[in-house]
């Protein structure tokens, strides 16, 4: 059992260049990961933009990309539960995101990683969860309004 | 200010990150991971149980424990002269479901990605299979 830790393999029918350009240049990366950046990634430098993800379009996203190496590997890190604009997150361990590219027959192997969970500190008890469970419960509503046909 | 979040993770990931961040901190010691697979097997074990046929000592055991009492994956009864402990199952359930949950959205995120780059493909005969 491991909990502190996420590994997903996906085969995709691309070539390993189509698929490098897609996780390592910023705007096909905002395309699939729903975020509107503002700039291209750099290695030890932050990025940031704006989710584009219906409903949460206000949420800020920030991640410091750590490693580029073409075609190969991709990393940053990043606090995704940091949704609190009040809040300084700068002093906490993110997690560790990580995107490892690899030729197959037919197409690319990507092994992404998500490790670090273990480092997060206890006892954060946010205001952002609240708005998001609000906002999910408003969702919710709309869909029940929307499909019963009342109001 | 720096904020961060994914798409759909915002559904609840920051929520469940962290009400669970105690729990992954506790389970991310090897000592403890192995106390808490003992106690996975059923019995209520005491502290002297626990240090049985391992290199801890009981101090150790009982140290660790308490952490794992603190965010409540173990629970102590006093049973006549010792306590027994057995395991909280609730917590472990939830980590498990939490990560579950990012699991899930990472499935989807990657989803999006494979269509993506899939699809291109299939757009741009130029590209080589």
């Amino acid at each position: 059992m491991n909990t502190n830790r996420i590994e997903k393999r996906i085969e995709l029918k691309a070539p390993i260049s189509r698929v490098w350009r897609a996780i390592t240049n910023h705007i096909e990366f905002g395309q699939w990961f729903q975020v509107k950046l503002e700039g291209p990634f750099v290695p030890g430098g932050v990025a940031r933009g704006q989710l584009t993800y219906p409903g949460y379009e206000h949420y800020k996203w920030e991640a410091v990309i750590q490693k580029m190496e073409p075609e190969t590997y991709f990393s940053f890190t990043w606090h995704p539960y940091a949704i609190d604009s009040t809040a300084d997150y700068s002093k906490e361990p993110p997690t560790l995101v990580e995107f490892r590219l690899e030729g197959i027959e037919g197409g690319t192997l990507l092994v992404l990683t998500e490790s670090g969970f273990e480092r997060i500190p206890a006892g954060r008890r946010p205001e952002a969860f609240r708005m998001n469970d609000r906002g999910w419960t408003e969702q919710m509503k709309n869909v029940e309004r929307h499909v019963t046909g009342s109001q | 200010m720096s904020s961060a979040t994914s798409q759909g993770a915002s559904s609840g990931r920051p929520a469940l990150q962290r009400a669970h961040a105690d729990v992954f901190a506790a389970l991310g010691d090897e000592t403890r991971l192995q106390l808490v697979g003992r106690l996975c097997e059923g019995e209520p074990l005491s502290i002297s149980d626990l240090s049985r046929g391992s290199r801890l000592t009981r101090q150790a055991v009982t140290k660790h424990l308490r952490v794992l009492e603190k965010v409540r994956l173990v629970r102590g009864t006093r049973r006549g002269r010792k306590m027994l402990f057995r395991l909280a199952p609730r917590p472990i359930e939830d980590a498990r479901k939490y990560l579950g949950h990012v699991s899930l959205v990472w499935d989807r995120t990657l989803a999006r990605l494979k269509t993506l780059v899939e699809s291109a493909e299939r757009d741009n005969p130029q590209n080589p299979k």
